[in-house]
């Protein structure tokens, strides 16, 4: 008689250290599970649930300057170093993981109006009210020296901003108009106006590097060309434009701060439309900075908060304050595009995280695997009712609060008043305009 | 000397009009400029004044010393003299002289040249300026269109997008940093270098290079020449080799035997002069080699080959000579045998020419020597002959390879008529009994053999004609619908005939087997297929039988169609009609007419009802039947609970509340829907998703680990964005994605002068200007 044994392959169940997992066979016949949707949205609400609970993003807030701080810089080699620049013309470097001062110089009197770093990183521009253009060594003075610039260029008129170019020795800084400097020359290489007004903000394009945006307050946003050395073309919004920066993963695009709240994305070679408008603040954005992967941007407003926009939304993903932040001058987002900082007028650098729930430091892989899983039910159930609730609920303060409320209620009445009128109107007479098109007052070529 | 300076000014003052068409760059220097000129005229005027009052000649005041001095850019100065300077005035005194005739044709170009036209306004021309720079920089961006929708539509970037690139670390490197630790490395360590093997530069050994150091440049030298030659003549040899080896042609290889059979022959006479011992056994060898070959009748005609050959030589014209030569061949070696078995005198000539490779001194020798086969005994009175010829065997070689040839062909010829013959012969006889199924397998072998194309013709048209004489007969005794089946089944045979007559087949057959199998078919395939069709037809018959009721019944159910197509044919006709009487009734008629065409087959009313009927049906509540088969009673396949267990384990529901459409008869109300659940539901389709089932689906599959194997789950909780922490993420950069970046700097193109516009641009701008 033939007797038949059970018999099993040891690989399917002996581990090979005792560390490992034991090994559960399962089915994944889908008959033989029910009820699939309901625990995965089950597990979805508890995603978004905790990511609410976990979502600490305030990490650390470097005091030491005297005054508000007016402009931050980031280093190209080290993710460490800070450097700012505050109202009372001193300029500190900060160490990030110390959280701490490094340094500290007196580079200007009165204010520090723009700071920006050498693309090695081996030294730093700083402009200011003193009508000075200053370049300073990034490491500090050896034992016994003095505390000196390496370079100082004394102009005509007030510099506001300065940029260095992202590949070469030249910087780009504005004021009357865009001067292109050359480092080793004390004249610049090439001027460019067009018009006469106070030109805010320059900033070199990253991946073009040869082109330039600056704004101006006559409300316009003009770009250059270094190259041909000849303005490119001007578009002039509602309001002003306090600064753009550029999409570093996308040559044409940029965004610009704006005075009225709002923040315009522009392809650069259609610029009578912007691409989107993004609200949210309910003041002035005084400053805007992408993330190094392009997918987001940062801006920060006089409203006190700071807010997080997908490139690609309209609405904030997310809006950091504290009761202590004032009104927010500048803020940067890291090179290693997991933090976010920020200067504002009460002489404070908040470090943020720039995913409010994002656990810091090494994971094991199944802590990656779940964070990996949390995510993906979330995004696939963001669009239910309560997971979507939770999803979007920030506390604000009192002020922001009711100041959307408020901005509601206005926008709406606008929104009704215009019905209105084109319902009033001989039709087709009153044209109805995008919300887009409203926006640009003229692009002049 | 004069005249030239004016001529000189004046040229100057047309070049300045041409700078002044261009955009002034510096606006501040040139108002300078006119300061100072302004200072100069004064002065000279003062001077004037004071040189005046002395009252001295004003002309040599007048006269000019210096061109540049006096011309300013705006006029020619003409101080001192008062009256206007015209260009006349100018050309005066260039008439007068002959040699300024080049002065003076430039001076008649000024002259005729038209004015050049208004500059366009400042602005104007640095809007031109922007909008072509900006034309520019949005092509030069445009080319990061495809990476930017790439990078937008990715299922997953990773960052820091630029990999470092793996550089490669020479083997030393690598080692120099590694030591050996275990007792068994540092053995083997030890055993190195004890040798003195190289460990950390494993190129060259000490003795290696001690040699090479031995050795003076010029040996170096020349024994690297010798080893590149002996190496490149050895390459060269294994390459010919190799080509010859791939030839396929047989006449190549043939003719290759040839040559080395003559190479071999040349070889021996020189052997045989030199030393004839070793010639001997070469002679042996030779002498063997053919006996072999003899011996193995490989040069019969009945081998594959040569029987393939035969069936193709009909058509072939190569193919019949390699049956030739393979007879002559075979006459060759056969004649050998001929020349033992018949008296010496005949075969004296034939052994001339039947070996023209082995010259006959071998023969002769090999007599001598010892005899394998005394088949091969030869008489001396041949011998003497040879002798007599043995002078030029090249000579001889040649008109007995002439003859082979002559004499093989003529044998197959022969061959061929006969055959031709005997098939003729056959083919009147099959004629007489006329019977076309016989003309197939014959006619098969016939075309295997050696018959022309014509007399495939001949019968090809015989095969045919009797087929069409077999389905007349036919079509008298079958019905009609048999008849077309029948036809049907015989097209397919008839175009199988044409196939089968063209093929050959494998087996080959000598003549006499054929003749017989020839008769044989004769009578066979006169009983045989009749038989076998007249089964084939009998089979066949039942279901055509059948057939014909079916296809009755068709035509029954097309019929029925047709009535009712009729019955709907008045509607159309009505449609019609009206056109005739009224035109604005008509209209509205033809409207109504219209609709209710359109909605003919839609019964609006009824479809709802039945709708509503279904959906009270459905939200009744069910039944429940608990009946366990086989509980209590027999089971199995086919057995049913009995009736009166059905009842007693059928759960009666219980009746609901009535329905609150129950009094609205155009109205269903829904009561299915779940006020606790809508909480829970989406209730308006998302932005990406045009249709709800393809949201449902996203939703309806799941992602966890519990319903999906390990690979998939990772690949379906993909993040969309890595980045690695601790990582600068630099912007991207056109060589991250394949592009090249431009190679100047922006510096160096800034620093070459700016303004300055390409001749392109300028061409551009006049366009638009001209527009």
């Amino acid at each position: 008689m033939k007797v038949k044994m059970l018999s099993r392959n040891p690989d399917s169940y002996v581990r090979e250290t005792k560390l490992d997992l034991q090994r559960v066979p399962r089915n994944y016949d889908p008959t033989l599970h029910p009820f699939e949707v309901p625990r995965e949205y089950v597990r979805a609400l508890n995603a978004t649930k905790l990511e609410r609970v976990f979502a600490k993003p305030f990490l650390a807030s470097l005091d030491g300057h005297r005054d508000g701080v007016s402009c931050l810089a980031k280093h190209p080699k080290s993710l460490a170093t800070v450097l700012s620049g505050a109202c009372d013309g001193e300029v500190r470097i900060w160490n990030l993981t110390k959280r701490k001062c490094i340094r500290m110089i007196q580079a200007h009197e009165g204010f520090v109006r723009g700071i920006c770093t050498h693309f090695c990183g081996t030294s730093f521009f700083t402009v200011g009210d003193d009508k000075t253009v200053k370049q300073w060594k990034m490491d500090g003075p050896s034992y016994g020296e003095e505390e000196e610039p390496l370079h100082t260029i004394l102009g005509k008129t007030v510099y506001t901003g300065i940029d260095h170019h992202w590949k070469e020795a030249v910087f780009a800084t504005c004021g009357q108009q865009v001067d292109i400097w050359d480092e080793q020359r004390t004249s610049p290489i090439c001027s460019m106006t067009w018009g006469f007004d106070s030109i805010s903000s320059v900033k070199f394009n990253p991946i073009e590097t040869f082109l330039l945006g600056s704004c101006a307050s006559d409300r316009n946003i003009v770009l250059y060309d270094m190259r041909q050395a000849t303005p490119l073309k001007k578009v002039i919004l509602d309001m002003r434009t306090n600064t753009i920066c550029w999409n570093p993963m996308e040559a044409f695009i940029f965004t610009a701060a704006n005075e009225d709240y709002n923040l315009y994305t522009f392809d650069m070679r259609a610029l009578d439309t912007p691409v989107m408008i993004h609200m949210d603040h309910v003041s002035a954005v005084l400053d805007v900075d992408y993330s190094p992967t392009g997918k987001d941007f940062v801006s920060a407003s006089f409203d006190k908060s700071i807010r997080i926009f997908p490139v690609d939304k309209s609405r904030s993903r997310e809006v950091y304050h504290t009761k202590r932040m004032q009104h927010v001058i500048c803020v940067k987002w890291t090179s290693d595009s997991k933090y976010i900082m920020c200067g504002s007028d009460e002489m404070n650098i908040r470090l943020w995280k720039a995913n409010a729930s994002e656990k810091l430091g090494v994971l094991t892989s199944r802590e990656k695997a779940a964070t990996d899983y949390n995510q993906r039910l979330k995004e696939k159930f963001q669009h239910h009712p309560h997971i979507k609730r939770i999803s979007r609920h920030r506390h604000l303060p009192k002020s922001i609060y009711s100041q959307i409320q408020e901005q509601r209620i206005m926008k709406e009445a606008r929104r009704r008043k215009e019905l209105n009128r084109i319902k009033h109107s001989k039709p087709g007479s009153v044209q109805r305009v995008s919300e887009k098109k409203k926006r640009v007052v003229a692009v002049v070529k | 000397m004069s005249s030239s300076r004016a001529a000189e000014s004046l040229l100057a003052l047309n070049q300045q009009e041409e700078l002044e068409d261009l955009p002034r760059e510096y606006p501040l220097s040139t108002s300078e400029d006119e300061g100072d000129s302004d200072g100069e005229r004064k002065h000279q005027k003062l001077l004037e004044a004071i040189s005046s009052l002395d009252g001295k000649n004003r002309r040599k005041l007048a006269e000019r010393s210096e061109a540049s001095l006096k011309v300013s850019e705006f006029s020619v100065s003409s101080e001192g003299s008062g009256e206007k300077l015209v260009l006349s005035d100018l050309l005066e005194p260039v008439k007068t002289s002959s040699s300024l005739a080049a002065v003076k044709k430039q001076l008649n170009r000024v002259k005729s040249k038209k004015t050049v036209e208004l500059p366009l306004h400042r602005e104007e021309i640095e809007r031109i300026h922007r909008e072509v720079a900006f034309n520019k920089t949005s092509q030069v961006l445009s080319k990061w269109d495809p990476v930017v929708q790439k990078n937008r539509q990715a299922e997953q970037l990773v960052f820091p997008l630029s990999k470092q690139q793996s550089v490669f670390a020479p083997i030393e490197h690598v080692v120099s940093g590694w030591k050996a630790r275990t007792p068994l490395e540092q053995e083997i360590f030890n055993l190195l270098h004890k040798n003195k093997q190289p460990v950390t530069d494993p190129l060259l050994t000490p003795m290696e290079k001690a040699s090479l150091k031995a050795m003076s440049l010029e040996e170096v030298k020349m024994r690297r020449a010798e080893l590149q030659r002996a190496r490149a003549l050895q390459s060269y040899y294994e390459a010919r080799a190799r080509r010859e080896k791939k030839i396929k042609s047989k006449k190549y290889h043939k003719l290759l035997k040839k040559g080395k059979a003559k190479q071999a022959l040349k070889e021996f006479e020189k052997l045989r002069k030199v030393n004839p011992a070793a010639a001997l056994e070469e002679l042996e060898k030779l002498e063997k080699a053919r006996m072999m070959e003899r011996m193995s009748l490989k040069h019969q005609n009945s081998g594959k080959w040569a029987k393939s050959k035969a069936v193709m030589a009909k058509y072939d014209l190569e193919a019949r000579q390699a049956m030739q030569e393979q007879l002559a061949r075979n006459k060759e070696l056969m004649q050998k045998i001929q020349v033992a078995s018949e008296s010496a005198e005949e075969e004296g000539g034939a052994e001339e020419e039947g070996e023209p490779f082995v010259p006959d001194v071998v023969n002769e020798v090999q007599v001598k020597a010892d005899r394998p086969n005394p088949w091969m005994f030869r008489n001396h009175s041949g011998d003497t002959k040879e002798a007599e010829v043995q002078g030029d065997p090249e000579e001889l070689a040649e008109p007995a390879a002439q003859e082979a040839p002559e004499s093989e062909e003529e044998g197959p010829v022969v061959a061929e008529e006969i055959l031709l013959k005997e098939f003729e012969e056959r083919r009147s006889l099959r004629q007489k009994s006329g019977l076309n199924q016989i003309a197939k397998p014959v006619g098969s072998q016939e075309a295997k053999d050696l018959s022309s194309q014509e007399v495939l013709s001949e019968l090809r048209a015989l095969s045919q004609k009797l087929n069409r004489e077999s389905h007349q007969s036919r079509k008298q005794e079958l019905s009609s619908t048999r008849t077309v089946l029948a036809v049907q089944r015989e097209e397919p045979a008839g175009e199988e005939e044409e196939p089968l007559l063209l093929q050959r087949p494998e087996r080959a057959r000598t003549l006499d087997e054929l003749e017989e199998l020839g008769k044989e078919g004769c009578f066979q395939n006169k009983e045989l297929p009749r038989v076998a069709v007249e089964g084939q037809q009998l089979e066949r018959n039942p279901s055509n039988h059948l057939g014909v009721p079916k296809e009755k019944k068709r035509k029954e159910q097309m019929i029925d169609l047709q009535n009712l197509l009729t019955t709907k044919s008045p509607s159309m006709k009505s449609l019609a009609v009206p056109t005739t009487v009224e035109e604005l009734e008509d209209e509205e008629r033809d409207q109504r007419q219209m609709i209710k065409e359109a909605f003919a087959g839609d019964d609006v009313i009824r479809d709802f009802l039945k709708e509503k009927r279904e959906a009270v049906e459905a939200s009744k509540p069910k039944d429940v039947d608990l009946t366990l088969p086989g509980w209590g009673e027999w089971g199995g396949v086919g057995l049913k609970p009995s009736a009166k267990k059905r009842r007693r384990f059928l759960v009666k529901a219980p009746e609901g509340p009535p329905r609150k459409d129950k009094n609205l008869p155009n109205v269903i109300l829904n009561e299915k829907r779940n006020i606790h659940a809508v909480a829970h539901q989406v209730r308006m389709l998302p932005y990406p998703f045009t249709h709800h089932q393809q949201f449902e689906r996203t939703i309806q599959t799941p992602i966890g680990s519990t319903w999906n194997t390990q690979r998939s789950f990772q690949k379906l909780t993909m993040p969309k964005v890595v980045t690695k922490p601790g990582h600068i993420i630099k912007p991207i950069k056109a060589e991250d994605v394949g592009y090249r970046s431009s190679s100047r700097s922006d510096l160096s193109v800034v620093q070459r002068n700016p303004k300055r516009l390409s001749i392109r641009h300028k061409k551009q701008l006049k366009k638009i200007s001209v527009d």
